[in-house]
């Protein structure tokens, strides 16, 4: 009796998450099968789940290989603006958070309530201040008027000093021993127990750089300039000539997360919950 | 010659010297710190600090360009506007509502996301994680499309079957909210869920078992042990939901690009964004950042002080 009723239980459950996994992919479901439509259907019905063989054409993904070009062109802006944050902010966030671990130093506590601070304010707040900034610095409608003021990132910071805290710090009084330089210990011998941490760090960043949108929005004013998702929302016009663009570059533009997402899903994982949860 | 050489070693000496003490400087361990700390400190007085600053001092402006004159309160005056309320009020409902979709749920689908008894968990829990990797843009897209005017597009189609009338959804305040808390939620379900799971590992198994056998149901497990417990994450979730809420933009900028139909979808920074960079009023943009600024610094006090969080870190 008592283990029927369990199966009864775990088939019911089994059942609605099913059904709420469906109903949570299917927004993917319906954009994917719209972009093997013609355009056309999608303005005039919207999305919809009727399969209509009929209809099914590649249209919408040949479209950006002919006069849809400038979406290759934000493909690229956003390639190249991904890297070059994610790599820098890495840089920078995971020496800040290694130092605030590892050392003993004056003005190490204003340093993480400084971090702290700027978790705790918005920065859309000073964003008229910082965009007269990147006219003065010359950076409006560069890849680096995007980048350099989120380099050092706070949520970035505060997980490196948190995974730096776990790590063995008898490793680095033998190195001192041997002679190597405090730049050395870094490099040489902690950065590589970091490896994990990076990794984490480096697919959040990544993600976020990728679907970034206000900031850009307002540094990149050029439409070659343009990251993918600054592109799309152009795109948005009521008047919708462009929807063939619209809906093969939004699938596009998922594809590389979701294949990043199938490999390295753990990182994604412990990237959020370790310096939210245990913080 | 000899003597030549000999000064030449010295002076090679010195400079070795002077090198290995620049490198010590630069290298020993109560310099290092700072070098290490010091992109931080550049980029927060640089990007943070003096823009903070700035943000204050522009709200006192008005600020035209090339010359800018000091108002004292005006642009503070000038906040007294519906179009501010409605902005204030949309940007309060939405988080209100975000709250309340996306704290009982997820932390609801974690229990069972954790048990056992639910065959394929980690299919699950990573199907529902799949949304926020899409940024809002296209979801906003997708569900725009999805919830387009048409009776044959999704939502109106699936309305049409059960007997409803069409929803012209972009353009009633109560079906705008909607669309915005329902993306929000779509997209974000699986994290805070994420966010649950990692708080019930922490949770030790024999409170369980030991409420088992003094005869306690499951949803007395669920209210007593698991509600309790699971409040430190709750406190997270439930501050990084109303940040969130209130600097919310891009929900309803993919839906109406900060032009809804009366406003159904103007938040605060949308309101930021319309005066600072549309209309090119400088002044007043900043001081609507800083009304904010000052809603969200005292309603982080509050919930230290109400969640006790400043007594935990101690």
């Amino acid at each position: 009796m008592e283990t029927k009723a369990n199966k009864v239980q775990s088939t019911l459950l089994l059942l609605f998450f099913i059904g709420l996994s469906i109903l949570t992919l299917l927004p993917f479901a319906a954009i994917l099968l719209a972009s093997f439509k013609p355009s056309s259907e999608l303005l005039r019905f919207g999305l919809n789940l009727k399969i209509q063989p009929e209809l099914l054409t590649l249209s919408n993904y040949e479209y950006i290989f002919t006069e849809g070009k400038r979406f290759l062109v934000w493909y690229k802006n956003s390639i190249f603006i991904t890297l070059l944050f994610t790599v820098f902010s890495i840089f920078v966030s995971s020496m800040v958070g290694y130092a605030l671990a590892v050392y003993n130093f004056k003005g190490k506590t204003l340093i993480f309530t400084l971090v702290l601070l700027s978790l705790m304010i918005p920065v859309e707040i000073m964003m008229l201040p910082l965009y007269k900034e990147m006219i003065f610095m010359k950076l409006v409608n560069t890849y680096w008027g995007v980048i350099l003021p989120f380099l050092a990132t706070p949520y970035a910071i505060f997980f490196f000093r948190q995974y730096a805290l776990g790590l063995p710090k008898g490793l680095i009084d033998a190195a001192r021993v041997d002679g190597c330089t405090e730049i050395g210990i870094y490099f040489r011998i902690m950065a590589p127990l970091m490896v994990p941490a990076f990794g984490s760090m480096a697919i959040l960043q990544a993600m976020h750089s990728w679907n970034n949108f206000l900031w850009p929005l307002i540094v990149l004013r050029t439409e070659d300039m343009f990251t993918i998702p600054i592109g799309l929302a152009g795109l948005l016009s009521p008047y919708g000539n462009n929807y063939d663009l619209l809906i093969s570059g939004s699938v596009l533009s998922v594809l590389p997360i979701l294949v990043v997402f199938l490999f390295f899903q753990r990182y994604f994982i412990s990237g959020l919950t370790l310096g939210g949860v245990k913080g | 010659m000899a003597r030549g050489e000999i000064v030449y070693n010295e002076a090679k000496k010195v400079s070795v010297r002077k090198e290995t003490k620049v490198k010590k400087f630069l290298f020993s361990p109560k310099t290092a710190p700072y070098i290490f700390i010091f992109p931080f400190v550049v980029t927060f007085v640089a990007f943070f600090l003096y823009p903070l600053i700035e943000t204050v001092r522009m709200s006192f402006y008005e600020i035209y360009p090339g010359e800018s004159t000091f108002v004292g309160l005006e642009n503070y005056k000038r906040l007294w506007n519906p179009e501010f309320f409605t902005a204030l009020q949309n940007s309060f409902l939405y988080t209100i509502l975000t709250l309340v979709v996306l704290i009982p749920l997820p932390l609801f689908l974690s229990v069972f996301l954790n048990s056992k008894a639910l065959p394929g968990r980690n299919v699950f829990r990573s199907a529902l994680f799949v949304p926020v990797l899409t940024s809002v843009i296209v979801g906003g897209i997708i569900f725009k499309l999805m919830f387009a005017e048409s009776d044959m597009a999704l939502a109106n189609s699936i309305l049409g079957k059960l007997g409803f009338e069409p929803q012209q959804w972009l353009l009633g305040r109560e079906t705008g909210m909607f669309l915005m808390v329902l993306l929000a939620s779509w997209r974000w379900m699986g994290v805070n869920i994420l966010y649950f799971l990692a708080g019930l590992q922490n949770i030790p198994k024999e409170l369980y078992e030991a409420a088992e056998m003094d005869g306690a149901g499951r949803i007395k497990q669920f209210l007593l042990i698991t509600v309790p417990l699971l409040k430190p994450v709750t406190v997270y979730v439930l501050t990084i939901s109303i940040f969130a809420g209130l600097r919310m933009f891009e929900e309803s900028y993919v839906f109406w690009q900060n032009h809804s139909p009366s406003d159904i979808g103007l938040t605060v920074v949308g309101y930021i964004y319309r005066q600072g960079f549309e209309f090119n009023d400088m002044g007043f943009g900043a001081a609507i950042g800083v009304a904010l600024l000052i809603i969200v610094l005292v309603i982080n006090l509050f919930q230290l002080k109400f969640t006790g969080t400043f007594k935990q870190e101690d």
